[in-house]
């Protein structure tokens, strides 16, 4: 099942040994591991949102394009199904504006498979559009995220997915906490960086960072901790949430004057 | 006098960032990918905006040849880069550019060339200033942490 082209080749090499990005597994995955196929035309989304689900403890299969989505799955050719009984793939996210095969026509394809109908496959768009929500919703998308994608959005979709797979499974997985799981996963402590939007009192630079933490990064000096306060801008015409909000993001989704 | 140089570039940093984020040159999303880096990925933010970087200026050169050619019609190309402009600077917080890169877009789905051109332009700019400004806090930020090292290994020497 090796297979090469489409999956997504990153430029920087500490990007690529975070494993997955750059190939395909081919022995049968680790039951307790969720596996995510993510499709994207663009790199820059298929970077962040393959970060995304491997913070919140995903493997993840970044693919291109909806063909190269189909091609993984095995659904591009009929006589090859009987070899994918062993992949396991627990989600399909994609983006909705693609060249060729959208996100939409990808969906349709998934579903009227009968290997992977039952997978819950996510849409995300940058464009707010109530009438491309439905139409997806509509023929059966689990969700409908609004780009960008944030940390709380993919936790949300993490935690439903644990719920599923733990019922089809029998296997005990534990839920990822809010954010003290990102916390605990960060660097040594580094020098908190507050930002608002008043001239702020200077950083407290802890300077027993000890002789033995590794040198920091030009960019592990940025904050540690998710910053409390969200920046506060005037006019906000780009849809943004604080991490409890992903309820109302799909409500504000739904009111009218947003298109 | 170590305290100063530190306290120094501490505000730098803060004045620069405060600053970007009041002009709305980045947004919420830019702290987003903060949240993103962590030790298996300690790079992140830097890498995937150098990435953002070299995706941004080829669909640049690839808008500007297309609108320099006389015989040019393809308006939907133009739409379709720009689709990839818009998400990407989105998704990595650079707000004004995204905003920018609608309005441009707007010009092409009317099949409007001079609109285009100047939305290219504005484009373009924007770009190049968000570009700047990212070298300028990295350098900063740069700065700060070789002055950390310096310090922590000068106090690792006198320790033992």
């Amino acid at each position: 099942m090796a297979r090469d082209g489409g999956v997504s080749c990153l430029r920087r090499s500490e990007m690529m040994s975070v494993g997955g990005i750059g190939g395909i597994e081919s022995a049968p995955l680790d039951l307790d591991e969720v596996h995510v196929l993510a499709v994207d035309d663009s790199l820059v989304d298929r970077i962040v949102i393959e970060r995304l689900l491997r913070i919140t403890s995903c493997k993840v299969t970044a693919v291109d394009s909806g063909w190269r989505a189909l091609e993984f799955l095995g659904l591009d050719n009929e006589k090859a199904s009987a070899e994918f009984d062993r992949l396991k793939v627990d989600l399909i996210i994609t983006d909705y504006c693609m060249p060729g095969m959208t996100g939409y026509e990808l969906l349709k394809k998934i579903k009227e498979s009968s290997n992977f109908r039952e997978v819950p496959v996510v849409i995300m768009s940058s464009e707010n559009v109530l009438t491309r929500i439905d139409r997806c919703l509509e023929e059966g998308a689990q969700d409908f995220l609004l780009k960008p994608v944030k940390l709380a959005d993919v936790k949300r979709l993490r935690s439903h997915l644990t719920k599923d797979v733990k019922l089809s499974n029998g296997n005990k997985r534990k839920l990822p906490e809010d954010s003290s799981s990102v916390n605990s996963s960060l660097p040594p402590p580094s020098p908190p960086l507050t930002i608002s939007p008043e001239s702020s009192p200077p950083l407290t630079v802890s300077t027993e960072s000890s002789d033995s933490s590794p040198p920091l990064s030009p960019v592990e000096i940025f904050s540690t901790s998710p910053l409390s306060s969200p920046i506060d801008d005037e006019d906000d015409d780009v849809l943004t949430s604080s991490s409890e909000e992903s309820p109302i993001r799909r409500q504000k989704m739904r009111s009218p004057g947003l298109d | 006098m170590l305290g100063l140089g530190v306290d120094r570039l501490q505000a730098d940093i803060n004045r620069l960032l405060a600053s970007l984020f009041h002009q709305g040159v980045l947004d919420e999303q830019f702290l987003q990918l903060q949240q993103l880096q962590d030790e298996t990925s300690p790079n992140f933010v830097y890498d995937v905006i150098n990435i953002y970087f070299d995706e941004s200026e080829k669909l640049l050169r690839n808008l500007r040849l297309l609108l320099m050619d006389r015989e040019f019609s393809d308006y939907k190309k133009i739409g379709l880069h720009l689709n990839q402009l818009v998400g990407s600077s989105s998704s990595i917080g650079a707000r004004r550019v995204r905003n920018v890169c609608v309005a441009f877009r707007s010009a092409s789905e009317l099949s409007n060339r001079p609109g285009c051109l100047r939305g290219l332009e504005v484009v373009e700019h924007e770009y190049h200033y968000l570009k700047n400004m990212m070298h300028e806090l990295f350098q900063v930020l740069t700065c700060f942490v070789n002055i950390l090292l310096t310090f922590t290994q000068t106090e690792g020497k006198n320790v033992s």
